[in-house]
This record gives C-alpha cells, sequence and structure tokens, in this order.
C-alpha cells in the first residue's frame, strides 16, 4: 500500500515538474520570504499532492490519468460520519457557515474554526452579504434527503476533490478545518426544510 | 477643520452601517464627494517631509535615494517599479529599495528600519507608509511602466505567476482562489481579477491606499500580508522574494494602466 501511495507521488512529482519553472526553487523562496506567525506555521507552505497538481496556472493542461487516480484516491479517502448520521442541528450549522474565523495567525485557536461559507455562497435568502465565488445554494434542501444526496453533499463538504479535482472550496473534513459535529450541523442548515437556506418561498 | 472630520466621519458611520450591494457605487459616490480630499494628504506631506530630512548616524536625507531613474529623482520613479537596480544586482520593489537607501545613505540599522514596516491597527501611520505614499503620489496619473528588461526583471515575474497560482496553507488557497475570475466578491467586497490587464491595473494602480475602516494609509506590502493571513499562510515579509514576484505580476499586467494611488477604499 506504502509502495502504491509512493508510486502515486513520484507521477505526480514528475507531472508537476513538467510545467512548472522553478520547482526546485519555490520552496527556497517561500522559507525565505515568510515566518511563522502564531499558529500559522511555516509547514503549511508544504504543499500535498492535491495542492500541488491544483496549482498548474490557468489553463496548463494536466496528465488525465494523473488527475482521475488522484480524484479516486479523495474520493477513497472521505470518511463518512460514524454512526451514520448526517444532520445535526440547523441553528447551529448557520453559525458555523457565517463564522469566517479559524487558523488564521490572527485567531484565538482555542475557538471553533467557522465554515465561512458566505464568503462564497449565497445560503439564506435574507443575508444579503454573500459572496460570488461558489454558486448559490439557496434552496439546497428541495434536492431531498435521500441516502444518495446526503453521501454526496457530505463528500462535498469533506473533500471537494473527490468530485470536482481543483475546486476552489477547501477540505474542510479531510484537512480538519470543521469538526465531524460542526459539518453534520452544516449539513442540517443546508437540507433542513426549516433552515432559512430553504425558506425561498417569501 | 473640525467640521470636515465631523462630516468625514459621519460618512464613515454611514457607510460602514450601509445594508446592500452597490456597495462599489455608494463608495464611488463618497470618493465623488470627497473630491481631492483623500485624508492621504496629511500623510503625503509627512511622507515628502521624511524624504528631506536628515537622519541616520550619518545625518543626511534621502534626497540623494536613487529609485531607478537618477537620484533623488521622484516625479514618475514609482510607477516603474519593481525594477532591477545594478548597485545591489537585485530586482526591488520600492520599500526594500527605501530600506536600501536609508541603510546604505544614511547608515541607519537594518534591523531597525524593517522592525515594524506597516502600522498595526490603532497606531498612526509608520515612516515606511508615509514615504511610499509620498512616492506614489509622485507617480500619479503616470502610466504604469514595470521594467521587464533586465533577465532577472523578467525571471521575477515568471516567479511571480507560479506564487501566484501556489496553493498551500489548511484552506488550500492561492492568490487565484480569489483573484483569476472577473466580476466576483468575497462577501460584499469586490475582487479584482488580477491575472487580466483592466483587473491589475486598477488594484496595482490604487495602492497604496487610505483605508477608512483602519484610519490609516496602508502600502501594496501590507496588502499582501494581510491577503496570505487570510489564506492562512504564515507573514509574509516585507522585500521578501515572494512580494517583489508578486508585485512584479501584477505590475506587469497592469502596464500601460495609470497610477491613481493613493487610493481611497473602505
Amino acid at each position: 500500500m506504502k509502495g502504491l501511495i509512493t508510486g502515486v507521488l513520484v507521477t505526480l512529482g514528475a507531472s508537476v515538474a513538467s510545467w512548472t519553472i522553478a520547482s526546485d526553487d519555490i520552496q527556497a523562496v517561500m522559507q525565505s520570504s515568510f515566518v511563522t506567525k502564531n499558529q500559522a506555521s511555516m509547514e503549511r507552505l508544504q504543499q500535498d499532492a492535491v495542492q500541488s497538481v491544483c496549482s498548474a496556472p490557468r489553463g496548463m493542461p494536466l496528465d488525465n490519468k494523473t488527475l482521475t487516480t488522484l480524484r479516486e484516491e479523495r474520493l477513497n479517502a472521505v470518511v463518512l460520519p460514524a454512526d451514520g448520521q448526517y444532520l445535526g442541528d440547523w441553528q447551529r450549522g448557520a453559525e458555523v457557515a457565517g463564522n469566517g474565523r479559524g487558523l488564521q495567525s490572527s485567531d484565538d485557536p482555542t475557538k471553533p474554526n467557522g465554515g465561512n461559507c458566505y464568503a462564497c455562497h449565497q445560503l439564506a435568502p435574507d443575508e444579503v452579504a454573500y459572496g460570488t465565488l461558489g454558486p448559490s445554494l439557496t434552496g439546497y434542501g428541495a434536492r431531498g434527503q435521500s441516502e444518495a444526496m446526503l453521501q454526496y453533499t457530505w463528500t462535498k463538504l469533506w473533500d471537494t476533490h473527490a468530485y470536482n479535482l481543483c475546486s476552489h472550496m477547501p477540505r474542510f473534513g479531510a484537512q480538519g478545518i470543521l469538526s465531524e459535529q460542526q459539518l453534520k450541523d452544516v449539513m442540517a442548515y443546508l437540507v433542513d426544510p426549516a433552515s432559512p437556506v430553504n425558506q425561498t418561498e417569501q | 477643520m473640525k467640521t470636515c472630520y465631523f462630516w468625514f466621519t459621519l460618512l464613515v458611520i454611514s457607510l460602514s452601517s450601509w445594508p446592500l450591494a452597490a456597495e462599489d457605487g455608494v463608495f464611488d459616490q463618497y470618493r465623488d464627494l470627497m473630491g481631492d480630499d483623500n485624508p492621504a494628504v496629511f500623510v503625503i506631506d509627512e511622507g515628502e517631509e521624511l524624504w528631506f530630512a536628515a537622519q541616520g548616524p550619518k545625518s543626511v536625507t534621502l534626497d540623494s535615494c536613487d529609485l531607478g531613474l537618477g537620484p533623488g529623482v521622484t516625479a514618475g520613479a514609482y510607477a516603474r517599479f519593481p525594477r532591477y537596480f545594478a548597485d545591489t544586482d537585485e530586482v526591488m520593489d520600492l520599500e526594500s529599495r527605501l530600506v536600501h537607501c536609508m541603510t546604505t545613505i544614511q547608515g541607519r540599522d537594518l534591523e531597525t528600519v524593517t522592525e515594524k514596516p506597516y502600522s498595526l491597527r490603532g497606531d498612526l501611520g509608520t515612516e515606511m507608509e508615509a514615504l511610499v505614499t509620498w512616492l506614489a503620489a509622485e507617480s500619479e496619473g503616470a502610466k504604469i511602466a514595470p521594467e521587464q528588461t533586465h533577465a532577472a526583471e523578467r525571471a521575477m515575474y515568471t516567479l511571480g505567476e507560479e506564487i501566484f497560482f501556489y496553493r498551500a496553507g489548511p484552506h488550500d488557497f492561492s492568490c487565484a482562489t480569489c483573484h483569476e475570475q472577473s466580476g466576483m466578491r468575497i462577501r460584499l467586497q469586490a475582487l479584482p481579477d488580477l491575472t487580466s490587464h483592466s483587473g491589475a491595473a486598477e488594484a496595482w494602480g490604487s495602492w497604496p491606499a487610505y483605508r477608512m475602516s483602519q484610519g490609516l494609509v496602508r502600502t501594496m506590502g501590507w496588502r499582501l500580508r494581510d491577503c496570505f493571513r487570510q489564506q492562512r499562510w504564515p507573514e509574509l515579509q516585507m522585500g521578501s522574494e515572494v512580494s517583489i514576484a508578486l508585485q512584479t505580476y501584477m505590475a506587469v499586467n497592469a502596464a500601460g494602466g495609470i497610477m491613481t494611488a493613493p487610493g481611497l477604499k473602505r
């Protein structure tokens, strides 16, 4: 298994080297340009396979096989809720969705991280301060609560690259940004018919 | 003057509580209303005084500092940055060039002059911020024309492009996450597309800028540092290679645009 992973990484490394210009130097450049500040440590500048592959400048062709392998690897690594319950409390989910703090050097590491969903997505129709980098999720609950739908949504939150490799969205589960309970609460905020997200008939 | 501040405070209050979109429209109105009354004018004056103030162990001014157009030539100099300097054999941004002049011409201590280049909230501004603001004003209306003749300048652009797309940190953010598409916003904040000429020209040309929410002039060096804070990365150092490379990337994409700094931003 370890050999397989190493093999994948070597392949990825080779494909990365073909489009980067200064990949040998870039780590040195990074190391000399930043300093650790509070919880934002220098180790954060090391890229994993997803980050490395997804740093190709726009329009750069990437090898399809590499992409498929990596996407499948991410899909296989998704951790579903241990108790099989996808849905928590939508009211707590609303707080997570609106909270933009967490993991910045200026943030208090003893406080829970936010999901900052509103930075990029429209959700509840009465919240006007929403970003547009991601699609609108207003009325998301209309998709229903089938097992397939819940698992799809969970996976998207856990690791967006499992479906859409090199999406701009953070990997809230896989990178440990949100806890399992927080993810459940956000799930409820998205799909619960009582959630403000789904109050679309005004 | 007191009346002026009263209206200004009132505007800041009304703007910060403004409910909805048309956001940029509101700030355009504000800019129109202020006319030439950007509070940065005070910082411009301070910067000019500092340029001509004898400082350091050698007790000399910065008037012999060469910003690329010859010793003491300040008009239009900022619009040509970042650029290669033969005396240091480095591509430099304005901030690192100023540090060079302070340490060599004035004989000041490197650690001291680089210790706190940017204000913290509540501060009244730093020497670096004032100097950059005045020098930007000395380029107001000039065409953005960073040098790309030396091989090191072209390499710096290429490095900047690579860093622009480099994803890292717990959130996988790069500069491109927010700045490679047009017409997008984060919450209500409009995001310039820095890969396009128009987006880069508007952004590069309007920094340094007076930030009303902070009551301070902020430089592009600070803007980059704060972007990386939000990217959950460690702290970007003033005059570092990453900072200069990204500034080169932006300035070259912006080439042909017009310097409007010091800008006025929320």
